[in-house]
């Protein structure tokens, strides 16, 4: 496993809306250079612990400490610090709707370099580029597909080549080809610029391609009821549902999805 | 599942037939067309007869006769199955068709989540009461750290430091301001026509027509104009900048904003509030321009009052303190709309029906806060004497 230095490290984290507990007690460290899975099934709560993990969403207990510094106790101004340095992918793309897959792009640009013009549009190109959008950028979000928005989306999360990269469902809505694709850029982000990746994925071929860490959340307990490499979970891990998720209802629970399995053959 | 090919219906024929082998099983005949449409019976009424008999331990099916099926018959067994369930009764799926015992296995297989479903509870007259208040309160607070935020958002940008797109300053400047003249001119003109007429009914009785213009002009300088194109704009603009907001939160286009770094109330609120409170005062003017219109239309053309007369007649009866005040509502009616559909698209929850909820409030919001506001200036300028 990943032995670099702990970048995030989350403690005793509870969260919900209202009164309504949908995970607690959350204890995780995401490493240097990680590529961290976040699983667990529809609805459990994977985005929301995404926005605690950003800043949008206060958790009702627990902390959150990036290189030692814990987020919600924090002053503004290193709250600010520490945002400048994570890039985000949000579940819908997220984009804004006023402005052109450039303008997109290049906000981030604007907000936090002294980049002249020209340089801010050869680095949106670039990111355009990256993504496969090359020729889209004075095209507005509500002229192009779902999948194209999740890939602008991406190029603005990567726009300021940011330490931390958080993409929720990345792959969803993207052909085989193109997440394929999408995994060697994490990865290639990865070896070349040291970014550290957190992933809420239900991809599992890639999660087996990149992950080096992850963690289960579970609905039922709602709490996380495994973590490590997705890789040694699949063959260590004693838990039925951590099983079941990682083999496709394969293996694990065979019991409750028995009639399940039959329909889908 | 369903077999295309046409079924004759059930009319007449026994669907369902329940019959009792031993003391403590059932066996239910199943037999016809089990399909949206037909006549089938309920899953209430054979509980209810099957729990007329105690000691029922095992209930089993008999499909040999059945027809074609659909979502209704799954229903029905699953009802049954609920209720075998809760009664220790098993459930006997063998004389099921596959498909229909596959299908209720799946409907079965994921467990109903517990706290989810939210109990309707019934709270007590004190707590809907003491509920509400807080909630007023809530809101009232929510509301003040809204205006006190876009005040300091507002000093920032009268220092220049604030951020946001030159070009969306332009694009909320064209839309509350041009692309509202047709719409304003309309109605503008027509309140001028009504307010003429109403006055020249009274006024020919005293042969004072001529005053009409003063009624008027003093009528829509000082207050119709500025609260006809209140109106309009709260309808046009304010719903429109709600909408706008609310979308960009369902989006998560303004958590997005957030993150950067960029405060969405200088990005977005900002822009539409300079730019309707500075379009409203102009637009105000060029209501009473097209009001004053509308009474000289009628003046001229029913009353006989000569044009240059109309409008000698018209300037004399206006004070500059008349257009002042027009204009200070004017501007007022701006902030308080721009305000509105900020703030309320901004609270604006994170579903398409959210949107439309925060629209409508908006508009009722900007319409009552325009005449509660039209109200304090009357009287203040009542005790001031102007
Ligand atoms: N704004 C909200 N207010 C109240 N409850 C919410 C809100 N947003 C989400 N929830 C609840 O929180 C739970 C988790 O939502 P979340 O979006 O985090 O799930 P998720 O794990 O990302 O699911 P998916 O894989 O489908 O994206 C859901 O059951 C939902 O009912
Ligand atoms: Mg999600």
């Amino acid at each position: 496993m990943n032995e670099g230095e702990p970048q995030i490290v989350v403690k005793g984290l509870d969260m919900g809306y209202g009164s309504f507990v949908l995970m607690r007690d959350l204890n995780f460290t995401v490493r240097k250079g990680d590529i961290f899975i976040i699983m667990g099934g529809s609805g459990c709560g994977k985005s929301t612990l995404m926005k605690v993990l950003i800043g949008l969403k206060e958790p009702s207990r627990g902390q959150v400490f990036y290189e030692g510094v814990s987020y919600w106790e924090a002053e503004a101004e290193e709250r600010e610090a520490i945002m400048k340095r994570i890039g985000i992918l949000y579940q819908s793309g997220a984009l804004w709707s006023s402005m052109t897959l450039a303008e997109n792009v290049a906000m981030p640009l604007q907000q936090y370099t002294t980049l002249n013009e020209r340089q801010i549009k050869d680095a949106v190109s670039l990111k355009l580029r990256l993504v496969g959008l090359a020729g889209f950028e004075d095209f507005y979000p509500s002229d192009i597909s779902g999948g194209m928005k999740k890939r602008a989306g991406l190029a603005r999360a990567m726009a300021l080549d940011p330490d931390i990269l958080f993409f929720d469902e990345p792959s969803a809505g993207l052909d085989p080809v193109s997440a394929r694709l999408l995994d060697d850029l994490i990865l290639e982000l990865r070896d070349s610029l040291g970014s550290t990746f957190i992933v809420v994925t239900h991809e599992l071929a890639s999660i087996f391609a990149i992950a080096t860490n992850s963690i289960y959340l579970d609905v039922e307990t709602r709490t996380m009821t495994a973590s490590g490499d997705p890789k040694k979970l699949l063959h260590e891990s004693s838990d039925p549902k951590v099983k079941s998720f990682l083999t496709r209802g394969e293996e694990g629970l065979q019991s409750a999805t028995g009639g399940q399995r039959e329909v889908t053959k | 599942m369903v077999n295309p090919q046409a079924q004759p219906t059930n009319q007449g024929a026994e669907i369902l037939r329940i019959v009792y082998p031993h003391d403590d099983s059932v066996l239910l005949h199943l037999s016809g067309n089990w399909r949206i449409g037909e006549e089938v019976p309920s899953s209430d009424d054979t509980i209810a007869s099957l729990s007329g008999r105690p000691g029922l331990s095992h209930l089993a099916f008999d499909t040999a006769g059945l027809g074609n099926w659909d979502t209704t018959l799954l229903t029905f067994l699953v009802n049954l199955k609920d209720w075998c369930s809760a009664n220790d009764v098993v459930y006997d799926t063998q004389g099921l068709p596959p498909g229909v015992r596959r299908l209720i296995d799946l409907a079965s297989a994921v467990p109903e989540r517990k706290g989810v479903r939210q109990e309707i509870q019934t709270e007590s007259f004190f707590a809907r009461v003491g509920g509400r208040g807080m909630n007023v309160v809530s809101s009232i607070g929510e509301t003040l750290e809204f205006l006190g935020a876009t005040f300091i958002a507002f000093l920032r940008f009268l220092s220049g430091k604030a951020s946001f797109r030159r070009q969306d300053l332009w694009q909320f400047f064209l839309e509350s301001g041009a692309q509202a003249l047709p719409i304003v001119s309309l109605i503008s003109v027509l309140v001028g026509l009504i307010l003429a007429f109403v006055g020249a009914i009274q006024l020919q009785a005293f042969g004072a027509q001529l005053y009409v213009a003063d009624l008027v002009g003093i009528a829509m300088v000082r207050v119709m104009g500025a609260i006809m194109t209140g109106i309009i704009m709260a309808g046009r603009t304010g719903a429109a900048y709600a909408a706008q907001l609310g979308t960009m939160q369902v989006n998560e286009e303004i958590d997005a904003l957030n993150t950067l770094g960029v405060s969405p109330l200088e990005f977005l609120v900002l822009p539409r509030m300079v730019a309707l409170t500075i379009m409203m005062p102009l637009l105000c003017i060029y209501a009473d321009i097209m009001g004053v219109l509308g009474g000289f239309i009628v003046g001229v053309t029913m009353l006989d009052i000569g044009p240059i007369q109309y409008l000698i007649e018209t300037k004399n009866a206006l004070s500059l303190t008349n257009v002042w005040i027009g204009l200070f509502h004017g501007a007022v009616f701006g902030v308080v709309i721009a305000l509105a559909g900020c703030l309320r698209g901004m609270q604006c929850g994170r579903s398409a029906s959210a949107v439309g909820y925060a629209t409508t409030s908006a508009v009722v919001t900007s319409i009552i806060s325009i005449i509660v506001v039209t109200a304090v200036i009357t009287v203040v300028c009542n005790i001031l004497g102007i």
